[in-house]
């Protein structure tokens, strides 16, 4: 009986550090993956979405669902700005994002730090818990598994299926070319950051009830996202999936016999050894598989 | 339709094109045709708004596009086929396909599909697989096919015969025709190869320097020996 319960409870453990490494990185890797932008104030867009959601709850007394939603619309909108003022000029070169959005992390940082201080009261997690053994379960928890699995659907679907994933697809691959063909690929990029953007404030905001809300808490994030995306590859979808999972075992396994802190330095492990082994990720490794079945 | 008026542009501080003067009438085939590094391209990318013009205008069906942006003269009708194909490599053939919607959009007007594939047999047996792992003529036809899912008013090929075995670009020029004839599709060929020149071109201009230096009939286009003085080194 016990070892059905251990088994369980690992999967639980494996299932939350996925989620969270998937739902982390899936904004970044969508910028990345269709821009050649890296977002590093990515953790800040969550944090304000935290931040909005706490406010509102604590503040204003709006519902929490509400307050996520109010969270996601502001980051979204605060990425539109950012994209309309600064990301623009930057589009094609990727080096120099790294270092202008760094600055952007730093700035918001700082600005919350002097607008609310060093921390704010936290909200509790709803929906409760229940046992299943000696071991307690989050609903909550759980309930973000499914909406991480809910947002890689959706994306797949709004990629494949619709004529802005369509135009998106083919500016990542040749802007010029989409161009020519009617694409206004300046709208398709601020869409893309602003859905990029509207992704890191929802999940801040979910993640809020389960973090302390601090200027800081962005960082917490960006180290998973930055190694999930840098393991996943260019492809944003079927490389943020298979990096997250693969990440979140091992992250899963070492939490349970040695603690967080071990789990979150096995993943940065893995990362350096993922980049000797695999330089392109998981992305480079599904193409070269899908070639070689074609040649066949 | 289309005309430039001492047409400059280039690349960064470089004039490619000198002052480029032409025109094309509805219904035409005009040729472009020069050597290597002459400005035929640049002279195209410049049409279809891919790079600045630095002087000089471009005025299409009575408009003045000089400062539009390329999406946008896409929406007015004119459509591009690059050089080296350009096909979207990880989009399958008919996604690619679908990114020609986009070129004129006419309301109420469906893009016709069949009559794409009865074009190009190929592209409706390949319509599901990823247009970068066809060969070079695959990439070519898909490369013109792919245009004629919009309502394109004037196409711009770009040495649409670089890189395809010659009787493909026979076929190519064949197909050339009849799009001309049946579509009533305006076409400008920018061209090197002679027999693809000779076999569309209804009258063609000659381009040495990022300049036009002759203008030629029909008839002087199948006058091999000339216009051979044009495209040799």
């Amino acid at each position: 009986m016990q070892v059905g319960y251990d088994v369980i409870y690992f999967i639980y453990q494996f299932l939350v550090s996925t989620s969270f490494l998937i739902l982390a990185a899936l904004g970044m890797a969508i910028i990345y993956g269709m821009m050649d932008i890296t977002n590093m104030a990515q953790g800040e867009f969550m944090m304000l979405g935290a931040y909005t959601t706490v406010l509102l709850v604590n503040r204003a007394g709006c519902p929490f669902v509400l307050a996520v939603l109010c969270g996601t619309v502001v980051t979204a909108l605060f990425g539109g700005l950012c994209d309309r003022l600064i990301i623009r000029r930057l589009y094609g070169r990727t080096l120099d994002s790294i270092v202008v959005t760094w600055g952007i992390s730093i700035i918001l940082q700082q600005l919350i730090y002097i607008l609310f201080g060093p921390d704010l009261e936290g909200i509790s997690t709803p929906f409760g818990s229940f046992k299943i053994g000696s071991v307690s379960y989050s609903v909550y928890r759980i309930m973000l598994i499914g909406i991480a699995v809910v947002l890689v659907l959706g994306f797949y679907l709004l990629f494949k299926l619709t004529k802005f994933g369509l135009h998106s697809r083919a500016t990542m691959q040749n802007r010029e070319i989409a161009s020519a063909f009617g694409v206004n690929t300046y709208k398709i990029n601020s869409l893309t950051f602003m859905l990029g953007s509207a992704l890191a404030g929802l999940v801040g905001s979910l993640y809020a009830p389960l973090m302390g809300i601090t200027p800081t808490m962005g960082t917490n994030f960006l180290t998973e996202s930055f190694v999930t995306v840098v393991v996943g590859g260019a492809n944003p979808l079927a490389g943020t999936v298979l990096a997250g999972t693969g990440l979140g075992l091992v992250e899963g396994t070492l939490s349970i016999f040695y603690g967080t802190f071990i789990g979150r330095i096995g993943i940065l492990l893995i990362a350096i050894l993922s980049i000797r082994v695999l330089p392109n990720g998981f992305s480079g490794l599904v193409e070269r598989n899908s070639i070689r079945r074609k040649r066949r | 339709m289309l005309s430039t008026e001492n047409l400059v542009s280039g690349y960064e501080k470089v004039n490619v094109l000198q002052g480029v003067s032409m025109e094309i009438h509805r219904g035409e085939i005009v040729s472009v045709m020069g050597r290597n590094g002459v400005g035929k391209s640049t002279f195209v990318k410049t049409l279809c708004g891919l790079l600045p013009a630095d002087s000089g205008s471009i005025t299409f069906c009575g408009e003045d596009i000089t400062k539009m942006k390329s999406y946008e003269r896409a929406w007015k009708g004119i459509s591009y086929v690059p050089q080296g194909h350009m096909v979207f490599p990880k989009l399958t053939v008919e996604e690619n396909l679908q990114m020609g919607e986009s070129i004129h959009p006419v309301k109420g007007k469906k893009p016709d599909y069949d009559l794409v594939y009865e074009y190009f047999p190929r592209l409706k047996e390949r319509r599901n697989q990823e247009a970068g792992t066809m060969s070079g003529g695959e990439q070519a036809m898909l490369s013109i096919g792919r245009v004629l899912t919009g309502n394109s008013e004037l196409m711009l090929l770009d040495e649409p015969s670089e890189g395809v075995q010659p009787n493909i670009v026979t076929a190519i020029g064949d197909i050339i025709l009849r799009i001309n004839k049946e579509l009533n599709l305006t076409v400008l060929l920018v061209e090197q190869h002679i027999g693809l020149l000779q076999q569309v071109s209804g009258r063609a201009y000659a381009m040495d320097k990022g300049r036009i230096i002759d203008s030629l009939t029909r008839e002087e286009c199948l006058d091999y020996d000339r216009i051979r003085t044009y495209l040799s080194v």
